[in-house]
């Protein structure tokens, strides 16, 4: 009865292989390979498809399999994609300002090259000092460091306060998107030291790098496959063993868990923060491919599309997740960038830009009335028609009728 | 006889209604119990109140030989210290396998990281095995348990409560929605239960109760009635009038 960690999760060796394919042939497409199959900039796209699918496993463990929908996830995205943000323009500013002070006649001091970076990237809001938060945005370590620590440190004092007050459903919820708009509202003040509105810039340089962006954007759909191959595997292996059952107990019964013995708290809070730095993770390695970050990707409704993408894909199954991330994502910008045929009904043309919206809207509520599992349902369509695995049973019906281990002989 | 759990002087109302009012009730280890009671006399409140669910307005309840307050714990804390309970409507998680819910109940450490490396021992499993025989779900370990009929899930929260090793047992309606064989399977799981730890029956059917033949207490509006034997209890004229001349 005992089955190896792959043999019991066979989807997941499904899954590696899929994104093996598809990141190798992505590759081979590239222009950076001599082909010009695919453009660099929808390899971009790719590889910032891979970063949501990454988070979307996260909203789905958080939300499918302990059923706390938080609708602050994108936030963590968020934070995680500005704390690597600020090492990017500090260090891609610090060249800049280093090349241009190079022929000065007296050479800069530390106190002034810092001075001139300052005003270099706070121009724009109009200051020149660092505020205390750039404290580490020298150096990568601390920075990086920071990807997983500011995220993880807000979820788990949001989350134990959250928690421990016996906060659940749709009360937990609002205060999660509560959460969401604070800090979103926060970071588009001037003085919330992160260039209010403006957001951090120029992310899709990295400093010290020569080469040229079709590099650059397949190192990063490298890194992003890296990611969400290693997240999938780590999330399907949380979920797999006692610790998957006691979450799914939660979600479906949170009383009769505690009569267990449980504390529901604790677990909550364990897969909260964790997947609040998974989801820090994939911000961190979206936003140097989307080479902008501002604090309207960090609104609650960027948490509401996570939850969209999730129920759409299919709520407690990974894969469910990654196939609405991608699915909706991929579509959206297809649906967004024009490149469908607007349908003219004489008195008025349904532009697809505008009506895109209307149509993910309208789907979500079909999918949510009529196909609750969403498309990852249709595996179990497949996978009923496959002969289910009857060893062990008697060949007939009959008392007498030979026992599997008699007819082998 | 030393008690494992003593409630004393214990009140709790909701919006003005008493729903428990100056309850005392004491246990020993090893003790079979049946409460009985109409509808509204405050039974399930009483194993609210037990388990952490409810917190009473005032009065103690004291736990095992330390005397520990279970009023300044909570449920997962009290469950730990060893107080399992059986509900009145089966509730075991439906869209997990018999094993996995047996498993998730078999005593073990209950923290999130312990839990996260947990892999389960070849002792585990034989005891996950040994608990389905004893409910008579064996062939069914690997079934999900929403697939089970009404009596089975019985029978499985039964399986869960005994996997949990508690030393006081918390049952509320055993054997409601089971057949008259499983009902006899039933009061003899629980009266040889009884002989190595504390198990409280909570029951409407007298002839169940006559069966377990263990003491019985009464309670009538939150507060205990009577307390005694079976055919002591019945002839007392006051439980005649609230209970049974209805």
């Amino acid at each position: 009865m005992r089955q190896s960690f792959i043999a019991r999760n066979p989807s997941v060796l499904i899954f590696l292989a899929l994104l093996a394919v598809f990141t190798l042939a992505v590759t081979l497409m590239s222009h950076a390979m001599g082909a010009e199959l695919l453009s660099t900039s929808f390899i971009k796209t790719l590889g910032r498809t891979l970063c949501l699918c990454l988070v979307a496993i996260a909203m789905d463990l958080v939300w499918g399999y302990c059923g706390i929908l938080s609708l602050g996830h994108f936030a963590f995205f968020g934070l995680g994609g500005y704390m690597i943000g600020m090492w990017l323009m500090y260090a891609r500013t610090e060249i800049i300002v280093a090349e241009s002070l190079a022929n000065a006649a007296i050479p800069p001091t530390p106190d002034e090259v810092r001075d001139a970076i300052g005003s270099q990237i706070f121009g724009v809001v109009g200051s020149s000092d660092f505020p205390a938060i750039w404290a580490f945005a020298h150096s990568l370590p601390l920075q990086l460091a920071l990807v997983v620590l500011v995220p993880g440190l807000l979820a788990l004092v949001f989350g134990w306060l959250a928690f421990r007050s016996r906060v659940t459903g749709v009360y937990l919820s609002i205060l999660t998107q509560a959460m969401t708009l604070a800090l979103s509202l926060y970071l588009f003040q001037n003085e919330s030291g992160l260039r209010g509105n403006n957001g951090l810039s120029g992310l899709q340089n990295l400093p010290g790098v020569e080469a040229g962006q079709d590099w650059i954007s397949l190192w990063f759909l490298w890194a992003s496959a890296l990611a969400l191959g290693l997240g999938y595997v780590l999330c399907a292996w949380v979920v797999s063993g006692k610790f998957g059952s006691v979450v799914r107990g939660i979600r479906d019964d949170e009383a009769r868990v505690r009569f267990l013995g449980y504390s529901v708290e604790g677990y909550k809070l364990f897969i909260f923060t964790f997947t609040a730095i998974i989801a820090a993770i994939a911000g961190a390695l979206y936003y140097p491919q989307a080479g902008i970050i501002n604090p309207g990707e960090v609104a609650p409704i960027a948490s509401i599309y996570l939850a969209v993408w999730v129920a759409i894909g299919g709520r407690g199954r990974l894969y469910g997740a990654v196939i609405g991330a991608a699915v909706v994502s991929l579509v959206s910008t297809w649906f967004t960038g024009g490149m469908v045929p607007s349908i003219p009904l004489g008195v008025y043309t349904v532009d697809w830009v505008d009506w895109w919206l209307v149509l993910l809207g309208l789907s979500f509520v079909l999918v949510t009335l009529f196909a609750p599992k969403g498309i990852g349902g249709l595996v179990d369509l497949v996978s009923a028609r496959v002969a289910p695995d009857r060893h062990g049973a008697d060949y007939g019906p009959d008392k007498g009728a030979l026992r599997e281990e008699e007819g082998r002989e | 006889m030393s008690a494992l759990l003593e409630v004393s002087g214990v009140s709790v109302s909701f919006d003005g209604f008493k729903a428990i009012n100056n309850l005392s009730f004491s246990i020993g280890e090893a003790e079979l119990r049946a409460i009985i009671g109409p509808n509204g006399a405050g039974k399930t409140t009483f194993m609210d109140i037990v388990t952490g669910k409810t917190k009473p307005d005032e009065g103690k309840v004291l736990w095992g030989e330390l005397s520990r307050n279970l009023l300044k714990m909570r449920e997962a804390k009290i469950a730990q210290a060893g107080l399992g309970r059986k509900f009145q409507r089966p509730t075991v998680f439906e869209d997990q396998s018999v094993f996995d819910n047996l498993l998730m109940a078999l005593k073990n450490p209950r923290g999130a990281f312990a839990c996260l490396f947990y892999r389960p021992t070849r002792a585990d499993r034989a005891r996950v095995g040994e608990l389905a025989e004893e409910v008579g779900l064996a062939a069914f370990l690997s079934r999900t348990s929403g697939e089970l009929s009404h009596g089975q899930k019985q029978w499985l929260e039964i399986g869960m409560l005994l996997a949990q090793e508690p030393r006081l047992m918390l049952v509320d309606e055993p054997a409601a929605g089971m057949t008259l064989a499983e009902r006899e399977h039933t009061t003899d799981l629980l009266v040889s239960l009884a002989k190595t730890r504390a198990v409280v029956v909570v029951e409407h059917d007298m002839e169940f109760v006559r069966r377990l033949g263990c003491k019985v207490t009464v309670l009538h509006e939150g507060s205990v009635l009577a307390e005694g034997s079976l055919d002591h209890v019945t002839a007392d004229p006051r439980v005649i009038e609230v209970y049974l001349g209805r």
